[in-house]
C-alpha cells in the first residue's frame, strides 16, 4: 500500500513537472554586438540603439514590412495625399495602447496628440523638451525634415495632417525610419512635471512588442512581451539582449544554446556555421553599395570614354574574392537588389583590358596616365579593407597603363577633401537609411550633392531630371519607372565603379522560427518562437 | 605614522594636476573630431558643425575648456558622455562594481595559487618542483591574454559544457539591482540558483584575469623567500631546532612577504583600472571595455573623467600599500 502510494506520489510530482515546464515562460536571447547609446531613436543614428529601442519597443506612423523596403501601415492605418504634393493626412488607428513602467501608467490610448509632440519635439526649437538630452536630432535633421515640414496639424483625435514646404515623395518612407518612432506625450508631461525629463529617453514608454523591464550598461537588456499589443501578443513571453562585443564570444555563445540569435559573424566562421547542425545561417544583400567614384570634374575623368575604360579594366570579380572573401557580392547598380526600383535589365561592363585599352587611346591617353585612388583609412560593411581593394585596383589599371599612387587619410580629414573634390578618385559607400532609392540616388548622385555627398562632383541633368520628377510624383508605378531609367543612364555615363554589396549573415538557432533577415539592417523579434 | 600619510598625501595633488592635463591633451591629440565621428560618412554641414561644437563647448579656446574641465572636477562633476548624454560618474559607478567583483576573485586565486607555489618552490629549490613551477609561471606570464581566454571557452564552455561562455549570470534569472555587485545581490534575491549561476560565470574570467598576476605573485615570492632563507637568523632558528615548517612560516614568511606585497598592490591597482582584454572577451561590464569603447568614440568627457577616478584608484592602492608596509615592517615606518 505504502508502496502504491509512493509510486502516485512520484507520478502527480513528475505530471506537475512536465505541466510547469510548458508553461514556462519562453525567453529568446539575442546576443547584440553593443550597448546603446540610449532608448530614443531620434537622438542617434546607430543600428545598435534601434535594435533596442525603436525596432523592438515603438511603433511608426508607417512600418516597413518585414523582409522587404516597402512601407505598409503602422500606427496610421492608411493615409492621403494631397493633389499638389504638399499635404499628407494620416488616419490613425484606434485602441492602440502604451507600455506602462514602475513610475508611469498611461491612462488614455495613443491619439494625433503623441504624433505632434513627437515630430514636434524635433522640429520646433522652442517645444519644452527640444534641448533635453542635448537637442540634437541628427536623423531628422540629415533626412531634410528640419527644412521639409512646414506644419503638423491636428485635425482631430485620430487625424493628423503633414504640410510640406515643397513635393517629396520619399517623405512616406522618413515616417517609417526610426526617428519618427511615436512616443506618449503622456509620459513627457508627467515626467516635466516631476522635474525629469531626461528620463523620457532613458526609460520611455512606446506602443511596441516589447516593453524594457531591465537595462544593465554593456551587459544585458531585459523585455517582456506587452500583453496589450495592438497586433497581438509577440510569440515568445521574455526577450534578452545579451551584450557581447566579440564575435567569436557571439559565436561561442551561440554553439553553447546561450544564445538564439546573433548579428555580424567573422567571415572566417561562416564555414563552419554552415555546416553546424544546430545552426541556420541566414543571408541576404545588404542596403549599402561600396563603390569608386571618378572626380568628374577633373581630367581625364571629364570624359566620359576615360571612365568606362577604368570600369572595364577593373576585375570586380577578383575583388569580391580578396577583398570580401565571399561575403559580398558585384554590385552593377547604385543601388542594392533588394531595393524596390531595381533595374535587373542593366548590363554591367565586363572585365575587358583589352577594350579599354582601346577606349582609352579613343579619349587621347594611348600610353594611359598618372592618377590616385583614395583608399579609406576604416572598415565598413561595404568596403572591409579599402588599402587592399585600392591595390587590386592599381594593379588593374596598370595594365592599360594607368599608373595609380594609392593616398589615405585619417577619416574625418578624409571625407572633408573628398567633399571638396581634392581626388581624383575615391573610395567610399553607402548604406542606406529608409529603403527609399531617392536615399541613394538622390543623395549621392544628385546636382544638389556636388561638393557634398556627390564624390564624383557629377551633375547630368538628363539623370537628375529623372531623379526631380521621381520626387514630384507620390505614385509609386511611376517612380519605380523613372529610377529604373535614371540607372541606365548611369550605367552608360560611369560617374562611379559599383564595386559590391556587402552580404549580411545571420545565424541562428535551429530551434528558433519565423526570423527574418530585415534588409534595413534592424533585428526584429516580434514575429519569432522558438 | 600620520606624518607620513600626510607626506605621502601631500604628493598627491600635482599628480592630479598632471593626469587632468595629460588626458586632456592627449586624447584632444588623436586625430579626428568627436562630431564627424559620430557623423560616420553622412557628415555634417558645416553650419551644423559649429552649432554642435558651440553647444560643446568645443568652439572655445583650449585653455577656457581645460579650466572648465578642471572646475567642474573640482566640485565633483566630471561632465556627461557625448555619446550616451549619461554622467560619466554615474556610468563610471554603474560599471566599477562589475570590476571589482573580477579583481577581487582574480586577486583572491592569483594569491591562493601563486603564494603557496612560490614558496614551494623557493623551498625546494632546484629540484624538478622548483623548475615546474618556474616554468609554469614563465608560460602563464607570457600567455596571451586573448587567445588563452579563446581557449579555456572553447574546452571549458564550449565542449565540455562545465561553465558558461561568458556574462554575469544566466539569462534565466532576473536579478534587481541592490548593490551592483552580482554575488551580493543574487545571495539577497530570493530566485533559487542563482548565486551558483552568478559563481559559475566568475570561475573563468578571474582564471583569465588572474594568470599573469599568479605568475607575478608565484616568481616574487619564490626570489624573496630564497633571499631571507639565507639569512643568518633562519639559520640560527634551525639550529635551535624549530621544527621547519615554523622556520618557513613564521620566521621567513613574514620578512620576505614585503616586496611580495608591493607587487600584490601595484596588480590590485592594475586590475581595479579594467581589465580591457579580459572583460571585452567575457562581455564584462566593467569600466575597462567603456574606456576603451570612449577612445575609439572620441568621447572626451569618458577619457579624461574616467582615467582620472581610474589614476585615484591607483593612487589609492598604492597609499594602502605603503601604510601596509609601515605596519608589517616597523624598521620602515620608524625610519621616516
Amino acid at each position: 500500500m505504502k508502496k502504491g502510494l509512493a509510486t502516485l506520489t512520484l507520478a502527480l510530482m513528475a505530471a506537475g513537472a512536465i505541466s510547469t515546464s510548458t508553461h514556462a515562460a519562453t525567453t529568446l536571447v539575442y546576443c547584440s554586438e553593443g550597448s546603446p547609446e540610449g532608448f530614443n531613436a531620434s537622438l542617434y543614428t546607430s543600428g545598435t540603439t534601434f535594435d533596442a529601442s525603436s525596432k523592438n519597443m515603438f511603433n511608426r506612423l508607417l512600418e516597413f514590412k518585414l523582409g522587404t523596403t516597402e512601407t505598409e501601415a503602422g500606427l496610421a492605418e492608411s493615409y492621403d495625399v494631397s493633389s499638389d504634393g504638399l499635404e499628407y493626412t494620416f488616419h490613425l488607428r484606434k485602441g492602440v495602447q502604451f507600455h506602462s513602467t514602475k513610475d508611469f501608467t498611461p491612462t488614455r490610448d495613443f491619439n494625433a496628440d503623441d504624433v505632434i509632440f513627437s515630430f514636434d519635439r524635433q522640429g520646433n526649437k522652442n517645444n519644452p523638451y527640444h534641448m533635453v538630452s542635448g537637442g540634437s536630432y541628427e536623423y531628422y535633421t540629415a533626412m531634410g525634415m528640419d527644412t521639409l515640414v512646414k506644419d503638423i496639424v491636428r485635425i482631430d483625435d485620430y487625424t493628423v495632417k503633414f504640410v510640406l514646404n515643397q513635393q517629396e515623395a520619399p517623405f512616406v518612407a522618413n515616417m517609417a525610419m526610426d526617428f519618427a518612432s511615436i512616443f506618449s506625450k503622456e509620459q513627457a508631461d508627467a515626467l516635466m512635471k516631476a522635474g525629469t525629463p531626461e528620463k523620457l529617453d532613458s526609460d520611455p514608454v512606446g506602443t511596441g512588442p516589447f516593453q524594457k523591464v531591465q537595462y544593465r550598461k554593456d551587459s544585458l537588456i531585459r523585455y517582456t512581451a506587452f500583453e496589450n499589443y495592438w497586433k497581438g501578443k509577440a510569440k515568445v513571453d521574455r526577450l534578452v539582449f545579451s551584450i557581447t562585443p566579440d564575435a567569436s564570444v557571439r559565436y561561442a555563445k551561440l554553439k553553447a544554446g546561450e544564445c538564439d540569435v546573433m548579428p555580424y559573424p567573422n567571415p572566417a566562421d561562416l564555414k563552419q556555421m554552415e555546416a553546424d547542425p544546430n545552426i541556420n545561417l541566414l543571408s541576404q544583400e545588404g542596403l549599402n553599395v561600396g563603390y569608386l567614384a571618378f572626380n568628374t570634374q577633373k581630367k581625364p575623368f571629364n570624359d566620359v570614354r576615360v571612365r568606362q575604360a577604368l570600369s572595364l579594366a577593373t576585375d570586380k570579380s577578383a575583388i569580391i574574392d580578396t577583398v570580401f572573401q565571399g561575403a559580398g557580392k558585384v554590385a552593377k547598380n547604385p543601388i542594392p537588389p533588394t531595393m524596390w526600383s531595381y533595374n535587373n535589365k542593366v548590363v554591367d561592363y565586363q572585365y575587358d583590358p583589352v577594350k579599354a585599352k582601346k577606349l582609352l587611346a579613343e579619349a587621347g591617353y594611348p600610353d594611359g596616365f598618372t592618377t590616385n585612388i583614395w583608399a579609406m583609412p576604416v572598415q565598413r560593411p561595404y568596403n572591409p579593407n579599402a588599402r587592399r581593394m585600392a591595390e587590386v585596383m592599381q594593379e588593374d589599371w596598370s595594365k592599360i597603363g594607368v599608373k595609380a599612387e594609392i593616398v589615405s587619410y585619417e577619416w574625418g580629414e578624409y571625407l572633408d577633401r573628398s567633399k571638396k573634390g581634392e581626388h581624383d578618385t575615391v573610395l567610399l559607400g553607402w548604406t542606406g537609411d529608409n529603403g527609399d532609392p531617392d536615399n541613394f540616388l538622390y543623395v549621392l548622385l544628385g546636382c544638389e550633392g556636388v561638393g557634398g555627398s556627390n564624390r564624383a562632383q557629377w551633375c547630368n541633368e538628363e539623370f537628375n531630371n529623372l531623379l526631380l520628377g521621381a520626387k514630384r510624383t507620390a505614385d509609386k508605378a511611376e517612380r519605380t519607372k523613372l529610377y529604373e531609367e535614371s540607372q541606365v543612364v548611369f550605367k552608360r555615363e560611369a560617374p562611379w565603379i559599383t564595386i559590391a554589396h556587402s552580404v549580411v549573415y545571420e545565424p541562428i538557432r535551429k530551434e528558433v522560427k519565423g526570423y527574418k533577415v530585415d534588409p534595413l539592417g534592424g533585428h526584429f523579434f516580434y514575429n519569432v518562437s522558438k | 605614522m600620520f606624518q607620513f600619510i600626510f607626506r605621502r598625501l601631500s604628493l598627491v595633488i600635482p599628480t592630479f594636476i598632471g593626469i587632468t592635463l595629460l588626458t586632456f591633451t592627449l586624447i584632444r591629440l588623436i586625430p579626428g573630431d568627436p562630431i564627424d565621428v559620430m557623423a560616420g560618412e553622412r557628415g555634417v554641414s558645416p553650419e551644423r558643425h559649429a552649432e554642435l561644437s558651440a553647444q560643446l563647448g568645443f568652439d572655445q579656446p583650449l585653455y577656457i575648456q581645460y579650466f572648465r574641465y578642471v572646475t567642474g572636477v573640482l566640485q565633483g562633476d566630471l561632465g556627461n558622455s557625448l555619446v550616451t548624454k549619461e554622467p560619466v560618474m554615474s556610468e563610471f559607478l554603474t560599471l566599477f562594481p562589475a570590476t571589482i567583483e573580477l579583481a577581487l576573485c582574480a586577486v583572491i586565486f592569483a594569491i591562493s595559487i601563486g603564494l603557496p607555489a612560490g614558496i614551494f618552490a623557493a623551498v625546494k629549490r632546484g629540484t624538478i618542483v622548483d623548475h615546474s613551477v618556474m616554468t609554469f609561471s614563465l608560460t602563464g606570464y607570457s600567455m596571451p591574454v586573448f587567445w588563452w581566454a579563446l581557449l579555456l571557452m572553447l574546452v571549458f564552455s564550449v565542449n565540455l559544457g562545465w561553465t558558461p561562455v561568458s556574462g554575469r549570470i544566466d539569462v534565466t534569472y532576473w536579478i534587481d539591482d541592490v548593490t551592483g555587485f552580482m554575488l551580493i545581490d543574487t545571495f539577497l534575491s530570493d530566485e533559487e540558483g542563482a548565486f551558483a549561476s552568478a559563481v559559475s560565470h566568475l570561475i573563468l574570467p578571474s582564471i583569465v584575469l588572474g594568470t599573469i598576476p599568479m605568475a607575478v605573485i608565484a616568481r616574487m615570492t619564490r626570489s624573496s623567500m630564497l633571499e631571507v632563507l639565507s639569512e643568518d637568523y633562519i639559520r640560527t632558528a634551525r639550529a635551535k631546532g624549530i621544527a621547519p615548517w615554523r622556520v618557513i612560516v613564521i620566521h621567513a614568511l613574514r620578512n620576505a612577504l614585503i616586496p611580495v606585497i608591493t607587487v600584490i598592490g601595484l596588480q590590485v591597482g592594475i586590475l581595479l583600472s579594467g581589465a580591457i582584454l579580459t572583460e571585452t572577451v567575457f562581455a564584462w561590464p566593467g569600466v575597462g571595455k567603456w574606456l576603451i569603447e570612449s577612445i575609439g568614440r572620441r568621447d572626451y568627457p569618458v577619457v579624461q573623467g574616467g582615467i582620472l577616478i581610474v589614476a585615484c584608484i591607483i593612487i589609492f592602492v598604492n597609499l594602502m600599500v605603503d601604510i601596509t608596509y609601515g605596519i608589517i615592517n616597523p624598521r620602515i615606518r620608524h625610519s621616516r
